[in-house]
């Protein structure tokens, strides 16, 4: 089924086109979706909607009256060709994060199904440099990996109906940070006070596909005192310069 | 992902009531699911913001260009029932396209209510109650009013998206004793517009592009969907129409790592059955999809009933494309059919309106030979 080589122009409806590069969830197949973007927009074609990159493919939104689909896939064609599996510097978050019992309802079971201890789990999880591969699901909701190996585990046999906004979830090769109240079904470890969604920015959203996130430990009483002061609009987290690129993109995930 | 999600970083999105004097229509009943809604939030999927905006962007251009209105001016987007609003300004001017329903215009002197023509814009003054009855034909339809709302967009659109608690009134359907602030304290008077041919009709079959993983589903899958009658689910709503009926065989399996979703999508989850993906489609998902409906189809489609059937018919790129432009010909055509509405009330206010613009107000003049 995976036989033909990538990328692959696909077709969905008469409003959108996908260029796929993969399949898996890769992180050399990231850089790839996260490359033609950043040429798709600097290219700035007359028809193109929207860009939505995804784990594996970008989808292209367009108006088919202004931009024939056969020249928006030949002109994607041309653009895909040549790219570099190659991460972009990028922007690099450190999030408080809290992984208090108090504040990571899932701890327990987590540490049940790890053989680990909460303490072991906070140390494993925060000294991995995340990769922010797309956000969906939900405004503001970001999927990042890769989850150290020892934490990798299944969703939750029951989702929860609420799970509170900054709640620091991983389920698989995925981590999270819910952006608000929702629904959810990952594992819940801990929390940040940084707000993923915020309408008082412009956007709302703090990250972006690309970016790269580490959680720096705080404690429970920090990350009340920071969550006030997030609440009250002053808690402002200023991205640094991501490490340098690097050809030494990680292997793939699954 | 049904349920209900808040805003957890600041206050929704979107106006909110307002208890002020402004110029407003207020809410007596709210109907089960008015929302405002536009022509949709464009760019910033890539934010997880999923797009939004009317149902049957026909109907609501419709209803806006019967009240003076640009096309995608937002609209109360009316599911299955209408509401009843109260006039709290000098004067407005409303119309109301899509499924038919009774629309009312109630005094206070105990007069019957009077109603209004099919696809005819009416002017209502202060006091008077606007009543849209139940919705025959298609499920949705649009109230506009002229001027629009004065509501705050939210990332440059006023549509609601209910499940995020963002945009429209409050990022929410209409609750009885909302204000909803009209964007113009008064209508002027003047001859009363009306559609002549023109409907909205509910489609017993649309026409889908294949892809773009019909890969993922056997050949069997493939002439299944194509081949069967599928009936409108209960569960339906604007994230997604599902179907009921034959289940679509996959190839291999039914998880993929998830990718983008276009409206229209058709996504086949693990039971077989396809969900047509509509206006308040998750921005991204992890199902096969195996088709896509095109998107002149999509006004229409978004009319079907639960219980209304339903076929697929395969169709390439190029007539869709075809198909779209000629929607989009009949839009501009529509603005050309634009008529006045007959009868003796138009010519009324006309006249009212010329000693107006003259300076002159002779409250008699209407009934002079």
């Amino acid at each position: 089924m995976s036989s033909e080589p990538h990328p692959r122009i696909l077709t969905s409806g008469d409003t959108a086109l996908v260029v796929e590069f993969g399949r898996e969830v890769d992180r050399r197949v990231s850089a790839l979706v996260l490359a033609l973007t950043r040429r798709l927009e600097a290219a700035a074609l007359d028809g193109v909607v929207e860009l939505v990159p995804t784990f594996r493919s970008l989808m292209v939104h367009y108006d088919p009256l202004v931009l024939a689909p056969s020249d928006l896939a030949a002109r994607l064609a041309a653009l895909a060709a040549g790219l570099d599996a190659v991460e972009e510097p990028g922007r690099l978050w450190r999030l408080p994060a809290c992984y208090d019992p108090a504040v990571a309802p899932d701890m327990a079971d987590v540490a049940a199904a790890t053989g680990m201890t909460p303490a072991e789990i906070a140390a494993v999880h925060s000294a991995e440099t995340y990769h922010v591969y797309m956000l969906g699901y939900l405004p503001g909701f970001p999927y990042m990996g890769d989850t150290p190996v020892p934490l990798r585990l299944p969703r939750r046999r029951d989702p929860r109906v609420k799970v509170p906004p900054g709640s620091i979830a991983i389920a698989t090769a995925m981590t999270a940070v819910y952006a608000i109240e929702s629904p959810g079904g990952w594992n819940l470890i801990g929390r940040t006070p940084a707000l993923m969604w915020d309408l008082r920015r412009d956007p709302p959203a703090l990250l972006a596909a690309g970016d790269k996130v580490r959680f720096e430990p705080v404690s429970l009483a920090d990350y009340e005192a920071l969550a006030a002061s997030a609440a009250a609009g002053t808690l402002v987290l200023t991205p640094e310069p991501a490490a340098a690129a690097s050809a030494a993109v990680p292997e793939s995930v699954t | 992902m049904s349920a209900a999600a808040t805003n957890g970083a600041a206050a929704p999105a979107g106006s909110a009531p307002d208890a002020g004097d402004a110029p407003a229509l207020r809410v007596v009943a709210p109907g089960p699911a008015t929302t405002l809604q536009d022509a949709g939030r464009t760019g910033h999927q890539r934010f997880g913001i999923p797009v939004s905006g009317a149902m049957d962007r026909v109907a609501l251009a419709a209803a806006n260009l019967l009240a003076g209105n640009p096309p995608e001016t937002a609209a109360l987007e009316i599911a299955y029932l209408g509401p009843t609003l109260v006039v709290e300004a000098e004067s407005v001017r409303v119309a109301f396209a899509g499924g038919s329903a009774t629309v009312e215009v109630l005094d206070d002197t105990g007069e019957p209510p009077r109603k209004i023509p099919p696809l005819t814009s009416v002017r209502l003054v202060r006091g008077q109650r606007l009543r849209i009855g139940g919705l025959g034909g298609s499920v949705v339809g649009y109230l506009a009013v002229a001027g629009g709302f004065a509501v705050a967009p939210f990332l440059g659109s006023r549509a609601t998206l209910m499940r995020a608690g963002l945009g429209g009134f409050a990022g929410r359907a209409l609750q009885a004793g909302d204000r909803l602030p009209l964007a113009a304290a008064v209508a002027p008077l003047r001859d009363e517009t009306t559609l002549p041919d023109t409907t909205f009709p509910a489609p017993q079959r649309v026409r889908v592009v294949l892809g773009p993983q019909d890969d993922h589903f056997s050949d069997a899958g493939v002439a299944t969907f194509l081949g069967s009658t599928y009936k409108v689910s209960a569960a339906t709503d604007r994230m997604g129409m599902r179907l009921d009926g034959p289940a679509i065989a996959h190839a291999d399996g039914f998880n993929i790592v998830s990718d983008g979703i276009a409206p229209g999508a058709v996504q086949v989850p693990g039971n077989g059955l396809p969900i047509v993906l509509l206006a308040d489609r998750q921005t991204t998902g992890g199902y096969p999809k195996i088709a896509t409906v095109i998107s002149a189809d999509l006004p229409a489609l978004g009319r079907l009933a639960p219980g209304a059937t339903l076929t697929f018919e395969r169709v390439d790129l190029d007539a869709a494309v075809a198909a779209r432009r000629a929607l989009a010909a009949e839009l501009a055509a529509m603005a050309a059919r634009l008529v006045p509405a007959g009868g003796g009330v138009d010519i009324a206010a006309r006249i009212l309106s010329e000693n107006l613009i003259g300076g002159v107000v002779d409250m008699h003049a209407e009934h002079a030979p």
